[in-house]
């Protein structure tokens, strides 16, 4: 049997994206976010999306981007705060937004990954979370009906790949990218580096290639703004124009 | 209207000694990423962030950082011995299981009994909750830190919060530029006011009812 070999051309990967396609991106703040499979939604024009994100990054940094390009119609996030532009969308009604708390929102999508229908969460209970949710009481104790989430494609963003697509992430550019990459029906990994398939220790993958349909090479990465920030270089990469 | 430099500071050095040896605590951003520059050098604390470290230490030396690791604002961090990384679900499940000690927060209003709010001013100000619901309710003890009162001279610690909650009765400390709180049994207890403000000064500038201790010290 020939060995699976899961890489294709960044190019290749459009043909996944759709117009009204539901979409999670991987990603905190824009760190882990895959910017190459980002720009290539951008380049391909595609519009109306239904995003499902940790956050919406910063205008021109993560999924933010797809915002300020306006090509997202529906948003699931816990936090919009350091994309100006999400906001300003949401309050025009340009931009539908669900707000979920963090930890609910990452639980929600590993259980659409795993397979569960929801999940029982007391997180919110005696706020506007419990608005609308069915509640069930187990051994006494009241919990709210949190259904899961998946998406038509997630894209996420890894460390190295093998050609089975086993990832391996880095530190804590991890974060969201192991639940997202098991909750798409197409997921699609953008990577710094791909391996031979048997050059990774199997104790040390996180991510088993078997939830990844395609690995991409990312051609950089474009979340370490903050650096130069803090060092004074005085770009403002976070806000800039494309 | 912000606070001065020197105030955060005061409030952030307060907020510090809430960390005991041992403790495994989270600090929000703003005042409370403030406290972690205040901890005493020989306590062992593990910092928790959001975005999946347990074990952060302290900003990394200019041009030793690393781009795939920061703390949950973004900003480059470093890691202490013991540290792990993880996924934001684990991150959260550390949280929600009650394993966080010590939590330090904002907070836009703070109600006598403890409410907090902190993530929402409708039509205004609309970020979202990101992890601060999660914190409040979860963490043993959660410790507000925040401007006694807002730009309009407006008392910030209330009867009832007017703002969307964030938490009910979830805050256990208020830290202010001009006192500390205990909120205890739905009531809220004055122990210790800041240098150089007055209890009258304080009850007058605060919106809720206070018991004042009868040995109210003053910190520096």
């Amino acid at each position: 049997m020939a060995q699976v070999n899961k890489q294709i051309s960044l190019e290749s990967a459009s043909q996944y994206f759709f117009n009204g396609m539901s979409l999670m991106v991987g990603g905190f703040g824009g760190v882990g976010a895959p910017p190459s499979l980002v720009n290539l939604i951008l380049e391909k024009n595609i519009q109306d999306i239904f995003l499902i994100s940790n956050d919406t990054g910063f205008p021109w940094i993560g999924p933010g981007k797809l915002i300020t390009e306006k090509r997202v119609k529906k948003l699931i996030a816990s936090h919009i705060g350091s994309n100006p532009e999400a906001g300003k969308q949401m309050q025009d009604g340009s931009l539908e937004v669900e707000f979920v708390p963090q930890g609910t929102l990452a639980e929600k999508i590993r259980a659409g990954g795993m397979g569960l229908g929801g999940i029982l969460v007391d997180v919110g209970l005696g706020t506007v979370v419990e608005a609308n949710k069915e509640k069930v009481h187990v051994n006494s104790k009241e919990y709210m009906i949190e259904t899961a989430l998946t998406a038509d494609v997630s894209i996420i963003y890894a460390k190295k790949a093998d050609l089975y697509g086993n990832l391996v992430y880095d530190k804590s550019a991890r974060n969201t990218n192991p639940l997202i990459a098991t909750a798409g029906q197409i997921t699609i990994a953008e990577v710094e580096e791909i391996v031979p398939t048997g050059s990774l220790n199997p104790e040390e993958i996180i991510t088993p290639g078997v939830f990844v349909d395609y690995i991409i090479q990312s051609k950089g990465v474009d979340w370490k703004w903050v650096w130069e920030l803090k060092q004074g270089t005085g770009s403002q990469e976070g806000q800039r124009s494309k | 209207m912000g606070l001065g430099i020197e105030t955060r500071h005061r409030i952030a050095r307060r907020a510090a000694l809430e960390i005991k040896d041992g403790m495994t605590v989270n600090l929000g951003i703003g005042i409370p990423t403030l406290v972690a520059d205040y901890i005493a050098k020989d306590l062992h604390i593990m910092l928790h962030t959001e975005n999946g470290i347990l074990g952060m230490g302290g900003s990394p030396a200019e041009g030793e950082e690393d781009g795939n690791l920061s703390n949950a604002g973004g900003y480059p961090v470093t890691i202490q011995p013991g540290a792990s990384y993880f996924d934001s679900a684990t991150a959260f499940g550390i949280i929600r299981k009650g394993l966080l000690d010590v939590t330090i927060l904002g907070a836009l209003e703070v109600s006598e009994k403890g409410d907090i709010a902190n993530w929402i001013v409708p039509g205004k100000r609309v970020p979202g909750m990101g992890g601060a619901i999660d914190l409040a309710q979860k963490a043993k003890k959660v410790i507000i830190l925040m401007n006694h009162t807002d730009k309009f001279g407006n008392p910030k610690i209330v009867k009832n919060c007017s703002l969307p909650l964030t938490v009910r009765e979830g805050a256990h400390m208020i830290i202010t530029e001009k006192a500390v709180f205990h909120c205890e049994n739905g009531q809220l207890f004055l122990r210790e006011i800041m240098n150089p403000y007055t209890i009258e000064e304080v009850i007058h500038t605060t919106g809720a009812a206070v018991i004042v201790d009868e040995k109210v010290s003053v910190f520096q």
